[in-house]
Order: structure tokens, then C-alpha cells, then sequence
């Protein structure tokens, strides 16, 4: 048991960037909430531990509406965020998870976590990462498509004009999301939907959006995009069932608040 | 690197992706942080970093150079016990006792944060410790009572449990 990875400490984004490099062999070590155990365990052995701790990327700035969130952001500090991110974010494991658990650790979290995809896919955020390349942004869908060779440095998205969050109920702490959804009307008018749980990462729910004024069709509409697969948690169908009543949950909330 | 442990400096040689719990147990022979699921499951191996309740399991030691550690150790010793301490003994807060170090750590950064008596909050607070033995009652007790400055064994009479068994 045990790592022998070197560890590597770097004290700015940019030495983050330089180190990571295109990610060979380089496993990102931010709250280590899952990463820790991971390598004590000896279930993930990459040759080099890029920790980031020092790197600079632990910030929430605000200018003109737009919100951009470090990647090592810890998760506690988005609980006071409006509905879906502060809800979620209050959401997710206990207070002690809350405070050692980043942001990127979550969006980049293995199948089965991530339940901060949710609000930050329905917000529309922008991913900025670096890798092989070079730096680059791109939509959070794209990023989550292929994450494999990417250091995320931050996410960014416009402030919307309501949103709302809709969770199947967790009896514990120790629970995992079974299956959660997102909403958010932008300033513009238009809704945006997405789910974590229906998939190995979160999702948009776009034909559920299109029909976003009859909340009805768009529950059947979003039970219809997605295909789940069974896991511990629950099984495909039991998730395919309950998708429609989360997704006509989001929209009365968000017609309530409009 | 060095590490301050219940204020004490530490000298660490274990490798820095080590979890924190082995180093303090297995390393410096600290062993009131417990190893439970090792996976941040189950809150026995929390110990305060810098003042603040942290899984030492989820912990590389790397990442927390020159931290102030607290265990329950740094606490109080039996004849000089902590408000909560001497709460857990009067109300038969531990049973086994594996989840109790955990448990009366999280309590105490709860307590020195401003946190209330209120049941609802307290059991917030300790949502990530798990307790196989005492059905959580006696624990949400003894905090709330230590809000209150808690107990001077010395001078109180029967604990409630006594009571309920006689
Ligand atoms: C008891 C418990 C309860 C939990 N409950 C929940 C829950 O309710 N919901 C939930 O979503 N998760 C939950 N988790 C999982 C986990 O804590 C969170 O997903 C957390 O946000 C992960 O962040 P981290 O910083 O700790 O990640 P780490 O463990 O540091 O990293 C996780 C993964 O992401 C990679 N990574 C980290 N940062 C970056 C980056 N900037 N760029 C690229 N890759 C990166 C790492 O290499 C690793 O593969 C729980 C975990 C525990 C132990
Ligand atoms: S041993 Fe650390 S949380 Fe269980
Ligand atoms: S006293 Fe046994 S686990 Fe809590």
C-alpha cells in the first residue's frame, strides 16, 4: 500500500499548467476526497502527483453578471449560491466533504459522483483547462465528453435570471445523488435543463428544453432521451420513471419564480 | 516535513501522498483517530487541521506541512477533561468507542464555531460520523449539554443513564 509517485507542489496556475503538461502520467490531487484513498489503495498509480493546493485556483470572482469559479474552489463555498448551484452544493456529502471537496474534483470526479455537472451544464458554463495544446475553453459539455488529459483550471457562466433544483431525496448523508436536476431561466428567457444520474456524466436535457412551456410533454420528452443503465443505487428504470417528475418539479418552481 | 501535533512539532518521514491516519497512528503512535472505512466513509479518523474538522483518511500529509493537528489526545487528559469529554462520560455517549473520537472532535469544532443545542443542528454537524452502537440519542445529548458548559464529573451526582437502568 502506498504511493511512490512524485509529488509535485506547484505555487501558481501557471506552474499548475507547466507541470501538468499534456498529462502523462500525471494524476491532479485537489481536496484528494476520492484521489487519497485511491492511492493508498493502489487503485490509481500515476507516475507523477501534480497537488494543488497552492496553485492559485481557489476563487469565486463576479464582474457584469458573470461568475467564474477556481477549480479548487472548495464546495462549501457555493452553498450560499442561488438555486440550482447552492442547493446542490449544499447537497452533497456532510460538512467535513463539503470543506476538503473541490469543484474541478467533482466535475472531474469518476461515474457515480459529480452532482455539480447538474447546475453548472444547465447554467451553460464554460470550461477553461489546460493539457496537450495548450489552454483552451469550451462549453462544460464538451469538457465532460473527454476529460482524459486536462488539468481544469476554472468554469464560467452568466448569472441567470431564476433557477431551480429538484433531487431525489437522500435518507443520509452517506447516500449518493440517485438522480438530480437542474434549471435555469436565462436572462435572455430561454430554460436550460440538465440531469446527473441518468448517465455516466450529466447531461443537457435539450428536448425537454424545447418543450419547456408544457411541463408535462417535457418530463415525457426528457424520460425519453435518456437510457440509464442499472448500478448500486438503482436500476435504469427506476430512474428513467422518476426523470419526468423531476423535470416537471424544475419547471413549476422555475414558472413560480419567474 | 514537520507537522505540529496537539502542540507538540513532529518530525514526518513517512512518503507525502501518506493519509494523515497512518502517519499520526502508525508513524508518531497517536492513536485516538481511528481507522474505520479509510474511504471518508465513517468520520472515526476525523481529527482538527488548523482548527478544522477534517477526514485524516482523505488527508496526504503533503498537503497539510506545518498544520496544527488536534486529537482528542490534545483535548484533555481523564483527570482534566473537556466540556465535551466530560459530557460523553456523563451521558454514555461511547459504547464501543470507535466511532467516539470522531464524533467528540466534530462536536467540539462545532461548539467552538457557535453551533446551538438545537438537535437538528447538531446532527448536521456530525452527519458524516457513524455510530454502530449507541442509536445516536446519547451522543446529540451529551453535545447539547456541553453547550452549556458541561459537566464537572467531580460533582455531579447520577448520570440520566444511571437513572433510566435503576
Ligand atoms: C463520504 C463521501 C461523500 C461524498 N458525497 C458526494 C456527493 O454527495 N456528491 C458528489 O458529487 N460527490 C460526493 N463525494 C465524492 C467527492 O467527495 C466529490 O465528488 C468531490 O467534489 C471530489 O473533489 P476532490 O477535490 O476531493 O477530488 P480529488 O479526490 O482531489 O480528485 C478526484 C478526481 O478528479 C481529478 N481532478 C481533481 N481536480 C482536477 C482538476 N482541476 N483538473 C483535472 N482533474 C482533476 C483527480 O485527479 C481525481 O481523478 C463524496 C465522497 C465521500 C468520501
Ligand atoms: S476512516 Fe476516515 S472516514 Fe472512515
Ligand atoms: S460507540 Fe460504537 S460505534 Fe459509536
Amino acid at each position: 500500500m502506498g504511493s511512490s509517485a512524485e509529488v509535485i507542489r506547484p505555487g501558481s496556475p501557471s506552474e499548475a499548467t507547466s507541470a501538468y503538461g499534456d498529462g502523462a502520467g500525471a494524476a491532479v490531487l485537489a481536496g484528494g476526497t476520492l484521489l487519497v484513498p485511491d492511492l493508498h489503495f493502489g487503485r490509481a498509480r500515476p507516475e507523477r502527483v501534480i497537488m494543488l493546493g497552492d496553485a492559485g485556483l481557489s476563487y469565486v470572482t463576479r464582474s457584469n453578471g458573470t461568475v467564474t469559479i477556481g477549480a479548487t474552489t472548495p464546495v462549501d463555498a457555493l452553498v450560499g449560491e442561488s438555486s440550482p448551484l447552492g442547493p446542490c452544493a449544499a447537497s452533497i456529502g456532510d460538512n467535513e466533504i463539503r470543506a476538503q471537496a473541490t469543484v474541478g474534483g467533482n466535475l472531474c470526479a469518476p461515474a457515480g459522483f459529480g452532482d455539480l455537472q447538474g447546475p453548472l451544464l444547465a447554467l451553460g458554463a464554460t470550461a477553461r483547462s489546460a493539457g496537450a495544446g495548450g489552454e483552451r475553453s469550451e462549453s462544460l459539455e464538451d469538457f465532460l465528453t473527454d476529460r482524459s488529459g486536462r488539468l481544469l483550471l476554472d468554469v464560467t457562466y452568466a448569472e441567470p435570471a431564476a433557477g431551480a433544483f429538484a433531487s431525489l431525496g437522500r435518507p443520509h448523508a452517506h447516500h449518493y445523488t440517485v438522480m438530480a436536476v437542474s434549471g435555469v431561466r436565462t436572462v435572455d428567457g430561454a430554460t436550460q435543463l440538465a440531469v446527473v444520474g441518468a448517465g455516466t456524466v450529466g447531461s443537457r436535457l435539450r428536448s425537454a428544453e424545447a418543450l419547456a412551456g408544457d411541463a408535462e410533454a417535457a418530463g415525457d420528452a426528457a424520460g425519453d432521451a435518456v437510457n440509464p443503465s442499472d448500478d448500486p443505487l438503482a436500476s435504469g428504470w427506476y430512474r428513467t420513471r422518476t426523470l419526468p417528475a423531476l423535470v416537471k418539479q424544475v419547471l413549476s418552481e422555475l414558472e413560480a419564480s419567474a | 516535513m514537520n507537522i505540529i501535533v496537539n502542540g507538540n512539532n513532529r518530525t514526518v518521514e513517512s512518503p507525502p501522498l501518506t493519509p494523515l491516519l497512518h502517519v499520526l497512528r502508525e508513524e508518531l503512535d497517536v492513536l485516538s483517530p481511528k481507522a474505520g472505512c479509510e474511504n471518508g466513509g465513517c468520520g472515526a479518523c476525523t481529527v482538527l487541521i488548523d482548527g478544522a474538522p477534517r477526514r485524516s483518511c482523505l488527508t496526504a500529509v503533503g498537503s497539510v506541512p506545518d498544520a496544527e493537528v488536534t486529537t482528542v489526545e490534545g483535548l484533555g487528559a481523564p483527570e482534566t477533561m473537556s466540556d465535551v469529554q466530560q459530557a460523553f462520560v456523563h451521558y454514555c455517549a461511547a459504547q464501543c468507542g470507535f466511532c467516539t473520537p470522531g464524533m467528540i472532535i466534530a462536536a467540539t469544532a462545532y461548539l467552538e464555531g457557535g453551533g446551538s443545542a438545537d438537535r437538528v443542528e447538531i446532527s448536521e454537524a456530525l452527519a458524516g460520523h457513524v455510530c454502530r452502537c449507541t442509536g445516536y440519542l446519547k451522543i446529540l445529548d451529551a453535545v447539547a449539554a456541553a453547550r452549556d458548559g458541561g459537566f464537572d464529573l467531580s460533582t455531579t451526582a447520577e448520570s440520566p443513564h444511571t437513572t433510566v437502568l435503576t
